[in-house]
């Protein structure tokens, strides 16, 4: 068993937000049959969206690229989900959440308290939604404040996951620990696009998105190299993971955890196999417990 | 990958609001039932059951389909697949039952042209409104029994597949595929379970479609939790049992819509 922000886990592999998280019955099955170690939900807002049109992902060479937009039943219609998650995952629950100000934030995670979600994690990145997620979490001052917001108005662990499409992610993580976070998450998905040369037309119904996958895992890694020096609270590594040397690497960086996204692509059961090839591997090299290789690459100078 | 781009090389009028679209290239390795994103520049993206390895079906119900309705030969649209998972396809010898509703008909007729092709024996109830409505009646009616029924009695039994179905002997046949309106195929559903016949049958479901790759969870159905969009469209009838099937469907935001 790992302990995460007081949360306890089977492994270190965590379903990462906006994959497989539409219903309650789909998180159970990531949990199930996938084994994950602990499950994001969709994220949740304060009112019903139904995202952008369609295409909203498309799979690159290098990786994933969509614009999804928050598509969201909203907090009242989702409960039912969570309801479900909670009842038969057998996994800590956590719900992602987004809003426009501090004031939306802590109403959505109010209202999604009844049903027992082990943790918040506050959806600050998405690239693609006016007004939502990269566009409060851009700003130090406003993600300060909407953490703040939902850890007074909850007594789970909260969470904050960050964009890299900024100059420093660091002072991003700074601001989410100053207004008391648990736990970072790092990064949510970097900008593209693409184009589809036969028509001229940009390819997602959004014009452009996030990318996602094998193209962006050096990325997250030195963002979470950074987070890691930065803060004092746990960073969860997100962001191209498909395999466990991929988690290791995250790890080494300073990753308390790992996230998986897109991977679930090839196949949903990524999470029990990422986890069994931690295991073997710390075995390998006499590594006597996870912790060992957690921040390791900062050691060796 | 990135949208194909799929050249309209001939468009025929099934009925007033179904016209089928030939398009070059054609997918020579397509498992009937499996499904194309279709993509309308500039307004949506589409599933679309395929009808033929180079041709979509299509009934004309919003703005993506009325846009494409616009479309003519030589013109063009994106289109990404073959997506999910088709049909079982039956071994020489076995007698398959199609069952076939509306523009159900449309994956169910390469499926039907597949199995005969491999030596089943092939018989059909297709139902649609009215007889101006029935889906390829003449490509069923060439690989054997064809029944048909239809809402007005316009032509064939008045009335749903499933009346149709009620007189047939289903312990005759090795394996049965049904697509069609929801409400139809739960009905057949609810039939087929009474006769202990779910283990041969498959379903095509229809959901809403977001990434159509099997990430995003848009199209999970209860209490499985499978994708419809990569585990599916087509379903085994015990993998539905105490599903959402004629129950309710999520919308574009997820929320729960009953059938």
């Amino acid at each position: 068993m790992y302990t995460l922000t007081g949360l306890k886990l089977k492994n270190p592999t965590i379903l990462a937000a906006g994959v497989l998280g539409t219903t309650g019955a789909s998180l159970c099955r990531v949990a199930r049959e996938g084994g994950a170690g602990a499950v994001v939900t969709k994220s949740i807002g304060p009112a019903p969206k139904t995202g952008h049109s369609n295409p909203s992902m498309v799979r690159l060479d290098c990786g994933f690229l969509n614009a999804m937009g928050l598509p969201n039943p909203s907090y009242p219609g989702f409960l039912q989900e969570l309801v479900f998650a909670k009842k038969n995952s057998s996994v800590p629950v956590i719900a992602s959440i987004f809003g426009g100000n501090p004031a939306e934030f802590a109403e959505v995670a109010e209202g999604l308290l009844p049903s027992n979600p082990d943790a918040f994690e506050l959806n600050v990145s998405c690239p693609h939604a006016e007004g939502y997620g990269a566009a409060v979490g851009s700003n130090p001052c406003l993600v300060e404040a909407v953490t703040a917001a939902v850890k007074d108005v909850v007594n789970v662990p909260v969470w904050v996951k960050l964009t890299p499409n900024v100059a420093d992610i660091t002072s991003i993580g700074t601001a989410a620990e100053s207004g008391g976070a648990d736990a970072v998450v790092a990064i949510n998905t970097v900008k593209g696009m693409v184009i589809d040369i036969e028509s001229g037309y940009p390819v997602l119904g959004n014009r452009s998105g996030g990318l996602s996958g094998k193209a962006v895992k050096p990325v997250a890694v030195k963002c979470v190299y950074d987070l890691y020096t930065a803060l004092e609270i746990p960073v969860i590594g997100v962001g191209g993971v498909s395999s466990w040397e991929d988690a290791v690497e995250m790890m080494m960086a300073g990753a308390a955890a790992v996230q998986v996204g897109s991977a679930v692509y090839d196949r949903v059961d990524i999470f029990s196999e990422i986890g069994a090839g931690i295991e073997t591997f710390l075995e390998r090299k006499g590594y006597s417990n996870i912790k060992k290789i957690i921040g390791l690459a900062h050691e060796m100078v | 990958m990135l949208p194909l781009n799929a050249k309209i090389t001939q468009i025929t009028e099934e009925s007033p609001a179904v016209r089928t679209f030939f398009f070059d290239p054609r997918f020579e390795d397509l498992e009937p039932g499996q499904f194309v994103m279709v993509w309308i520049r500039g307004v949506d993206e589409i599933p679309m059951g395929l009808s033929r390895n180079n041709s979509i079906t299509v009934q004309n119900v919003g703005e993506a389909t009325s846009k494409l309705f616009e479309l003519k030969e030589g013109d063009s649209f994106g289109l990404r697949g073959p997506f999910g998972k088709g049909f079982t396809l039956p071994v020489k010898g076995d007698k398959i039952l199609i069952i076939a509703g509306g523009v159900g008909a449309a994956p169910l007729s390469p499926y039907a042209e597949a199995a005969f092709a491999a030596g089943a024996e092939v018989h059909t109830i297709l139902g649609a409104r009215s007889a101006g409505d029935l889906l390829f009646e003449g490509r069923f009616e060439a690989l054997g029994n064809i029944y048909v029924s239809t809402d007005d009695g316009s032509k064939g039994v008045k009335g749903f597949v499933t009346d149709v179905l009620k007189g047939l002997d289903v312990a005759a046949y090795d394996r049965i595929a049904v697509c069609g309106p929801e409400i139809m195929m739960s009905s057949v559903f609810r039939l087929l379970e009474e006769r202990k016949a779910l283990e041969k049958a498959e379903f095509s479901l229809h959901r809403y479609f977001k990434c159509g790759i099997g990430v995003c969870g848009a199209c999970c159905i209860d209490q499985s939790g499978l994708r419809v969009c990569k585990d599916g469209p087509v379903f085994s009838g015990v993998q539905l049992i105490g599903s959402e099937l004629g129950k309710y469907s999520r919308d574009a935001s997820g929320r729960r819509v009953k059938i």
